[in-house]
């Protein structure tokens, strides 16, 4: 490695910008003529809508349009889908339900959108939104997933009778029911996982731009995927065709998978734009985010894992109710369906394994991939299931997952997915080396002198990452291809700018990315200008998400590399009279192997521009694209210990250590890798100690809908973490990655969970567990 | 956030007229809890006045026992006075609690105190302290100046100029944070005077706001240790439950912090 190739750990090129404030957000766009909206929404978690009058705000000052659902119908713009077909387990296609952009029939959550404001200024179009009057009827509301399956729940849409949107199955259900029968033990375990919303930093923002000149759309919006925006406005929503709607993804400030959907606010601004002849910039606010962001998680569980008399998992069943909220987001139904079912095999080697999903509409936000997306949730179920089992068969929690550990590669697992690589004891053993997992005895004693309760948990997680096969999600039921595209444009001096459909907000792109070309050319990674987020000037891409950019995304890079450094040997064998195997690129030069003949890159990259002097027959320039299109998922794995002291008196738990121990195959840059494991930790600790979205269960408000109620964990509720790698190369790409950005929030909250329980004595504790919950726990324990 | 008129007082009488001549006048201090409400529009005043630049509404003083923080003062400048560590370090301690250092830096004890949040921090002290909150137009003691949840005694048009107590013999405050917003879950202030009298204030937890607990005090007054307080019942049914916290984990909350202030008195 060079001081900037793969492998170092250099500082972010974007940091510059994004720590002095110069970062350009969508809201920091501005355009001449920009005006503002405001969206009237539902107070209501479910109302029909008898009328909507418009007449008094119509007049108000500064008022441009007010525009409606009805309009938006007439005008042909297309309802919102979810984009990967399920089929339930009789063979039926799932029961989608109708989600409006603006809704004028029927609202069904908290925040659903029925009309748009375009003022003059925000304020105008906030004044003026609140003097439209929407005549509600309002409904009754059911917002928890188990129950909205019940008889006599209100029913949110005709298309899916008592809420259902399918009912799916993966894996053999009689080889299982028959270990389980068999079994010398069963552990049985019910799990919630509990409701988050993403909270980025940047709150989602749009700017939609209607040129009639040219009858051509720009939409500036916070998006992890600009290209997919693009394909799915034009091909489901009827906003535009292609060529005539360019989007662009600037700065991006955080999604966590909330910014990969297609909300309404993009569609209507983009068409309320064309309505009022003036862009339309909207933005929305905190409560708004958490009113409208796509949620994350929400799954109730129960699990049966059943063992031989050696203690060997010889079966695992699990039934998953699963709430999708008011309508079907662009990714929901993949969720707890293929990003879940299929990682139940977790490190361990289970002859069998059935998994049912039952998928329901509630009077909540819709609920979509969020870090981790499905994978947090498998591991939570899994790692909670092993410890509890560890502790009813009386074996340590460590030995039990050490016996039942996958050891041979590939392994194919009963429910589709077929491991590459792994050492999944290396990662345990690292881990338990660094918690000093021997001494906790002691440290146990120490603490119960001081009156504290300490306890220490584990977690072994696996994901999938690296989406996806295309073939292989296709034949899944996913409405796309999940390759990604690269080019690389090397300019007549040699510098270097590569268009990669990767969106990079917040992961770093701009570095690593450049990093990989420095790595391969011998350049400075100054002289590489990564380009993103753009569909006029970045080809067809399927953007950010799942912990693809590197495995995919680079590999794509690669790809195009591939051909560049071909052509670049081709022209300086025919410069300095070699044949083109002996050439080598170094140090930003291409030499003649064995001797001392060297030509500087930028001269090749010149010549290939001038031209005047090239191999017979070769075409002028050096540029190369490559689209690639992964063969496998990938699997990072690892293993997450967490210690903690929880006190008796107030319930308060205290994180004394946390280790992580992972396998992210070949690292690009450490420190990026450091911090995305940090930042997925965080997350992870959020989510087992603090996070919770709260819905009133009678009439569907949203109780948590701002940080005097829904706790982000700061940077004091966090320990030190101990981070360090075990790393085995992914065989499946060409750069051996297996992706790093969602491994903290999936490994994490059953640790803690795992952690805290054995300092209680109380395994029914539910995520958060807040002081309140532990201290009843603790309570009822005794 | 609607559109409203500033001013910026000079003085006291001149911010007592200022709001009494607006349509809808409202005093403005640190902005901390009215900003973010007007920006919320739940609050429309026609008119601020602000507070912040008028001098008889700054600094500390410390006169032997006696101590005068003007409502102006910052929670910052509270937290980090040391004439007023010097004889009441609880006081200090709880300032340096309230929120984070943007709140503390613009959040004043007069807004604080008149805003009367049923979580925040200093009514546990006013009550506490046996303070006086001084208006523009008379004293007030603390135990009649928070009458309810987001209730005061003030009148309308009524200003706050200054807090005034005498320091005690010994004092702390111990707080339970809400998880999410960081104020007081239950926050209990103790404090024991020269003659030996003792009180127990607790705020975050009572369903009417801040309160005194007499089966603390008089505990206390027999014997000043976190294990006076061993057989004390805290009532839950005179508590707050919400989704943080049942009134059951508050009463214990109140216990144990009271305890661990004692501890730390
Ligand atoms: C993020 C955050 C965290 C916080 N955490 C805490 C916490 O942990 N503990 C805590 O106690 N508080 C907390 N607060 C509240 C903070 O202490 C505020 O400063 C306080 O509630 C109001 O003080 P202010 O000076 O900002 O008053 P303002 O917001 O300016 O005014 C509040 C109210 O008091 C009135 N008012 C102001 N001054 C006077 C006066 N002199 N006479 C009469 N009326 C007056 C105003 O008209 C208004 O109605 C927090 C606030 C925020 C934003």
């Amino acid at each position: 490695m060079g001081v900037e190739g793969i492998g170092a750990s250099v500082a972010r090129k974007e940091d510059k910008r994004f720590l002095t404030g110069k970062g350009r957000y969508t809201d920091d766009m501005s355009v001449p003529g920009m005006k503002y909206a405001f969206f009237v929404r539902s107070p209501y978690a479910h109302a029909k809508i008898k009328s909507i009058d418009m007449s008094a705000a119509k007049d108000m000052p500064g008022v441009i349009g007010i525009l409606e659902g009805k309009q938006l119908q007439a005008d042909a713009i297309g309802n919102i889908i979810c984009g990967w077909m399920i089929h339930s387990k009789d063979g039926s296609p799932m029961n989608m339900g109708v989600w409006r952009p603006l809704a004028h029939e029927t609202v069904r959550y908290v925040g659903d959108a029925v009309a748009i404001v375009v003022a003059d200024s925000l304020g105008e179009a906030r004044d003026a939104a609140e003097a439209v009057v929407v005549d509600y009827d309002v409904l009754p509301a059911v917002t928890e997933a188990v129950k909205a399956l019940e008889a006599g729940q209100p029913q949110l849409h005709p298309e899916a009778p008592n809420n259902l949107i399918f009912d799916w199955q993966i894996g053999d259900g009689a080889a299982t029911d028959k270990a389980i029968a068999e079994a010398a033990h069963v552990t049985e375990i019910t799990l919630r996982n509990n409701r988050l919303a993403p909270n980025p930093m940047e709150p989602r923002a749009t700017l939609g731009i209607y040129d009639s000149a040219e009858d051509h759309y720009t939409c500036y919006t916070t998006s992890q995927n600009p290209h997919v925006a693009r394909l799915v406005m034009s091909a489901f929503y009827n906003v535009a065709p292609e060529n005539k709607l360019r989007v662009i993804a600037p700065d991006v400030g955080g999604g966590f998978g909330s910014k990969i959907y297609i909300y309404p606010e993009e569609i209507v601004c983009l068409w309320a734009s064309k309505k009022t002849g003036v862009p339309v910039k909207w933005t929305c606010d905190r409560t708004e985010a958490f009113l409208t962001d796509a949620h994350g998680r929400d799954h109730v569980s129960t699990v049966k894992m059943a063992f031989d008399k050696d203690n060997r998992i010889i079966g695992l069943k699990v039934d998953t109710i699963a709430n999708l909220g008011a309508y079907m987001s662009l990714f929901s139904s993949a969720v707890p369906t293929y990003l879940y079912a299929t990682l139940l095999s977790g490190q361990y080697a289970i002859p069998a394994i059935h998994a049912n999903v039952r998928t329901v509409y509630t009077n909540t936000v819709p609920v979509d991939a969020y870090r981790g997306a499905g994978r947090p949730e498998a591991t939570y179920l899994l790692e909670r299931t092993m410890e509890t089992a560890a502790r009813e068969l009386g074996v340590s929690p460590a030995e039990l997952r050490r016996q039942n550990f996958v050891r041979t590669f590939p392994y194919q697992t009963p429910v589709i997915m077929n491991y590459d690589a792994g050492d999944y004891e290396a990662s345990l053993e690292a881990a338990m080396a660094s918690a000093d997992w021997n001494g906790f005895a002691a440290r146990k004693a120490e603490a119960a002198r001081r009156g504290k309760k300490r306890g220490i948990g584990m977690s072994c997680y696996i994901e999938a990452c690296g989406i996806a096969p295309s073939a292989a999600v296709g034949s899944l039921g996913a409405g796309v291809g999940l390759w990604e595209s690269a080019e690389v444009r090397v300019n007549a001096v040699g510098t270097i700018e590569v268009m990669t459909g990767s969106h990079s907000h917040g992961q770093g792109h701009e570095t690593t990315f450049a990093q990989l070309v420095a790595d391969r050319l011998g350049v400075p990674i100054d002289s590489v200008n990564i380009v993103h987020g753009d569909t006029d000037k970045v080809q067809m891409g399927m953007g950010t998400y799942g912990s693809r950019s590197g495995a995919v995304g680079m590999s794509a890079v690669v790809k195009a590399l591939d051909k560049v450094e071909a052509k670049a040997k081709k022209i300086a064998a025919h410069l300095m009279e070699a044949d083109e195997s002996d050439i080598v690129i170094e140090n930003g030069e291409l030499k003649v192997a064995g001797t001392d003949k060297t030509l500087p890159w930028f001269q090749v990259a010149l010549a290939a521009y001038t031209a005047h002097n090239l191999p017979a027959g070769m075409e002028p320039g050096l540029k190369e694209g490559a689209f690639y299109d992964p063969s496998n998922f990938t699997f990072p794995a690892g293993c997450y210990i967490c210690e903690v002291e929880v006190d008796p008196e107030t319930g308060v738990t205290d994180i004394i250590q946390f280790v992580a121990a992972d396998d992210f195959g070949n690292i690009i840059n450490p420190m990026i890798v450091e911090g995305q494991v940090h930042g997925g930790i965080a997350q992870g600790i959020g989510q087992a100690l603090l996070e919770n979205v709260h819905y009133d269960p009678q009439n569907g408000q949203l109780i948590t809908a701002s940080y005097m109620d829904y706790a982000m964990p700061r940077a004091d509720d966090l320990p030190s973490f101990k981070l360090s790698h075990q790393n085995t190369p992914c065989p499946s790409n060409p750069l051996g990655i297996k992706g790093c950005g969602e491994a903290g929030a999936i490994g994490s909250p059953p640790a803690l969970m795992n952690a805290i329980t054995d300092a209680i004595g109380n395994n029914s504790l539910t995520m958060p567990a807040t002081p309140q919950k532990v201290w009843a726990a603790l309570n009822a324990a005794n | 956030m609607y559109a409203t008129n500033y001013h910026r007082a000079s003085s006291v009488q001149d911010a007592v007229k200022l709001q009494a001549g607006a349509d809808e006048g409202k005093y403005l201090s640190g902005g901390m809890t009215l900003i973010a409400t007007m920006k919320q529009r739940l609050a429309s005043p026609s008119d601020l006045v602000d507070l912040r630049h008028i001098p008889d509404l700054k600094g500390i003083s410390v006169n032997g026992k006696s101590v005068r923080i003007g409502a102006a003062v910052t929670h910052f400048d509270v937290a980090s006075s040391a004439e007023l560590k010097a004889v009441c370090p609880a006081i200090c301690d709880l300032a340096h609690h309230i929120g984070d250092p943007h709140v503390r830096h613009m959040g004043t004890i007069g807004g604080s105190v008149a805003n009367n949040d049923p979580a925040a921090d200093y009514p546990a002290a006013l009550l506490a302290l046996d303070a006086i909150v001084v208006t523009n137009a008379r004293g007030i003691k603390a135990a009649e100046f928070f009458t309810g949840l987001f209730e005061t005694a003030l009148e309308e048009g009524e200003m706050i100029v200054a807090i005034t107590f005498d320091a005690p013999q010994r004092a702390a405050y111990a707080k339970f944070r809400n998880p999410a917003s960081r104020y007081a879950m239950t926050g209990v202030f103790v404090a024991r005077r020269d003659n030996g009298d003792v009180r127990v204030a607790v705020t975050g937890a009572g369903a009417d706001g801040v309160f005194r607990h007499s089966g603390m005090e008089a505990a206390l007054a027999a014997n000043w240790s976190p294990d006076a307080l061993a057989g004390i019942a805290v009532n839950p049914s005179d508590l707050m439950a919400d989704i943080h916290a049942s009134s059951e984990y508050r009463a214990n909350l109140v216990k144990v912090m009271a305890k661990r202030a004692v501890a730390a008195s």
